[in-house]
C-alpha cells in the first residue's frame, strides 16, 4: 500500500510516497532528508496535532485553552465538542487544568486572565 | 507635560521586547502606549500554536508568547497606558495621545521607538466586483470575532488569499462548526507557511485553488454566493472557468500593510518596498532617536524574529538615551536579482558588529546562491535548496568586513526558478 503526503519539516514541501506492508513501513520515497524520513514515519501511521480553542468564562467572554499534548488528528472534532461544552471562571492562570483526561490530553489555558 | 526617556508606540510583541530590551539597558524610564485594552497585540486573537519555535524551542500559542513578554515588562515595572490612542509623534519626539481616562495628553521623550504593527489589506484595495452585502470580513477580523469575542461570523465561507491567517481561519472555523468550501489564491503558489497549507487546509480536505479569484459577491443583505475564476498569466480572469459557491461569509487575506501614519507625522522617510521607515542596522529611522521595529518596520512571517528586531530597536534607543547621537559613516544595502527588499537599507560602518540582512525573493527560487556583493567583490555566499517569498530569508554581514566597504552592498538569490 502507498500513502502519499505533504513533508513540513521546511519550505521545501517534499510530496513523501511511504510504501507499506502489513502495517510497517517498508520504504519511503520523495524526501530530500532525514527529517522528512522521520516526519512521513510519524505522519502516516497516527497523525497527531495539537487542538487549540476557546472556552467560555462565567464572567464574559472567552479564555484561550489548547490540548498539553497532541491528541489523534481523527479525534479532533470529538475534542472540540468537549471543550465546547465547557465554561470556566476567572481567576486562571497560563497551565492550569481546565478539563481532565479528554482523548488523552488535558485542556489547559493558555491566557491568564485576573 | 511628562517626560519619558523613551517613548514606545504600540504594546504588541514588538513593542514588549523594545521596552524590555531598553531597560536591560540601562533606561528605566520608559512608557509604553497601547490603543488595546491589554497588551500583547495581535498575539492576543492568536489563539492557535507554532510560536517560539525559534526563540524558546516549544511550540507556544499567541496568548502565551505575548505572556512571556507581559510578565517581563511587569517584572521590570515599566510603565504602560492601555486605551490609549496615539494621534501623532513629531520630530522633536513629542508624542500627542488620548484616552477615556486621561483626555488629550502630550509626552515628551528623548527617544521614541515606533511599533506600531501592521494591518489588513482590504476588499476596497483590491476592487473586487459585486453587491456590496454583510459577511465580508479581513481574516484578522474574522479570527478577533471568534478568538476574542466568542462568536462565529458565518457558516458558509470562501476565502480569498492564501496568506497564513486566510489558512488559520480556515482550520479555526471548520472546528468551530462552519464550512470552509475554497482557499483561492491568485498566485501559482500560497503565500503561507508549508506547514499551515498542511494542517489548515489538507488535515480537513479544504480545496486550494491556485492562480483563481473572486470574480463575483452576491447578495443584497447578506453574502449569499461567490463566484470564483482561473486567472491567466496577466492575473486576468479567464472566461469558461468560473465556479460558484453558495455562502454567508468571505473571507480576505490578502496581505499585510505596516500602519505607518504616525510614522509621517514624525517626517520618517519610507520605503516604497517595504512600506515601512528606511533604517540602519541599530533600527534607527532618517529621524534622529525615532526607532521603528516589527511588521511597522517590515510584515515579518514569525513572532520570534520581531522580538529578535525589537531588541535591537530598543538597545538602541536605550544607548541614543546614555550616549546622544552618534556620527555616521554610511554604506547603503540594494537588492538584486529576485530579492524585492533588503533591511535594513543603510549600515553604519562606525557601529562595529555583525548585521544580519533580512531580505525576501519575489519568486520560488530552488538550489539557489544566497549572495552579498560590493562593487563586484563577494562579500558573503552560501547555497540554498530553495527560496520562497512566503519565508524572510537573512544573510549575516560579518563586522570585520563591512569595515573595509566603500559603495553599496548588493544582495541576490539566483538558481532554477519556474
Amino acid at each position: 500500500m502507498k500513502k502519499e503526503l505533504t513533508c513540513v519539516e521546511c519550505p521545501m514541501g517534499c510530496r513523501i510516497t511511504v510504501l507499506l506492508e502489513d502495517n510497517k513501513v517498508i520504504g519511503v520515497e520523495g524526501n530530500t532528508c532525514a527529517r522528512g524520513k522521520m516526519y512521513a514515519e510519524n505522519e502516516v501511521f497516527d497523525p497527531k496535532r495539537v487542538v487549540t480553542s476557546t472556552v467560555k468564562l462565567s464572567c464574559g467572554g472567552v479564555l484561550p485553552v489548547k490540548t498539553d499534548r497532541p491528541v489523534s488528528k481523527k479525534d479532533m472534532f470529538s475534542v472540540m465538542k468537549v471543550i465546547n461544552g465547557a465554561c470556566c471562571k476567572a481567576p486562571v492562570k497560563t497551565g492550569d487544568v481546565i478539563i481532565e483526561n479528554v482523548f488523552g490530553a488535558n485542556i489547559i489555558s493558555a491566557k491568564t486572565v485576573e | 507635560m511628562r517626560n519619558y526617556d523613551i517613548i514606545i508606540i504600540g504594546g504588541g510583541p514588538a513593542g514588549l521586547a523594545a521596552a524590555i530590551s531598553a531597560y536591560d539597558n540601562g533606561v528605566k524610564s520608559i512608557l509604553i502606549l497601547e490603543r488595546e485594552a491589554q497588551l500583547g497585540g495581535i498575539l492576543n486573537q492568536c489563539i492557535h500554536n507554532g510560536f517560539g519555535l525559534a526563540r524558546f524551542k516549544e511550540s507556544l500559542t499567541g496568548p502565551e508568547y505575548a505572556e512571556r513578554f507581559i510578565v517581563g515588562v511587569k517584572e521590570r515595572g515599566i510603565e504602560y497606558l492601555t486605551e490609549t490612542t496615539v494621534l501623532s509623534v513629531s520630530n522633536d519626539k513629542k508624542v500627542t495621545a488620548i484616552s477615556a481616562e486621561n483626555g488629550v495628553f502630550t509626552v515628551e521623550g528623548k527617544a521614541v521607538v515606533l511599533s506600531m504593527g501592521c494591518r489588513e489589506r482590504s476588499r476596497g484595495a483590491l476592487n473586487v466586483a459585486g453587491t456590496r452585502p454583510a459577511g465580508v470580513y479581513s481574516a484578522g477580523t474574522a479570527q478577533k470575532y471568534v478568538n476574542i469575542l466568542g462568536y462565529m461570523p458565518g457558516r458558509s465561507v470562501v476565502i480569498l488569499g492564501s496568506g497564513d491567517i486566510g489558512l488559520i481561519m480556515a482550520r479555526r472555523m471548520t472546528l468551530e462548526g462552519a464550512k470552509v468550501h475554497a482557499v483561492c489564491e491568485i498566485m501559482p503558489h500560497s503565500s503561507g507557511l508549508k506547514r499551515n497549507i498542511v494542517q489548515c487546509l489538507d488535515d480537513f480536505d479544504i480545496p486550494l485553488y491556485l492562480n483563481h479569484t473572486i470574480v463575483n459577491i452576491e447578495g443584497k443583505e447578506r453574502v449569499q454566493g461567490v463566484t470564483i475564476a482561473q486567472v491567466d498569466a496577466n492575473k486576468k480572469p479567464i472566461k469558461g472557468t468560473e465556479k460558484h459557491f453558495d455562502c454567508d461569509t468571505v473571507l480576505f487575506s490578502v496581505g499585510l500593510i505596516p500602519e505607518n501614519e504616525l510614522s509621517k507625522t514624525a517626517g520618517v522617510n519610507l520605503s516604497p518596498r517595504t512600506k515601512g521607515a528606511i533604517v540602519y542596522e541599530n533600527r534607527e529611522t532618517s529621524v534622529d532617536g525615532i526607532f521603528a521595529c516589527g511588521n511597522v518596520l517590515q510584515v515579518h512571517d514569525l513572532v520570534d524574529f520581531v522580538s529578535e528586531e525589537a531588541e535591537i530597536a530598543g538597545k538602541s534607543a536605550a544607548e541614543y538615551v546614555l550616549n546622544g547621537a552618534t556620527e555616521k559613516e554610511v554604506i547603503e544595502t540594494d537588492c538584486g536579482a529576485n530579492v524585492t527588499y533588503v533591511l535594513p537599507q543603510k549600515i553604519n560602518k562606525n557601529a562595529g558588529g555583525n548585521v544580519k540582512a533580512f531580505f525576501r525573493v519575489s519568486k520560488v527560487i530552488k538550489n539557489c546562491t544566497v549572495k552579498a556583493e560590493c562593487n563586484g567583490e563577494v562579500i558573503i555566499s552560501r547555497k540554498k535548496k530553495i527560496a520562497v517569498p512566503g519565508e524572510m530569508e537573512t544573510l549575516l554581514l560579518l563586522g570585520d568586513k563591512l569595515k573595509g566597504l566603500n559603495g553599496k552592498i548588493t544582495v541576490s538569490v539566483e538558481g532554477e526558478t519556474e
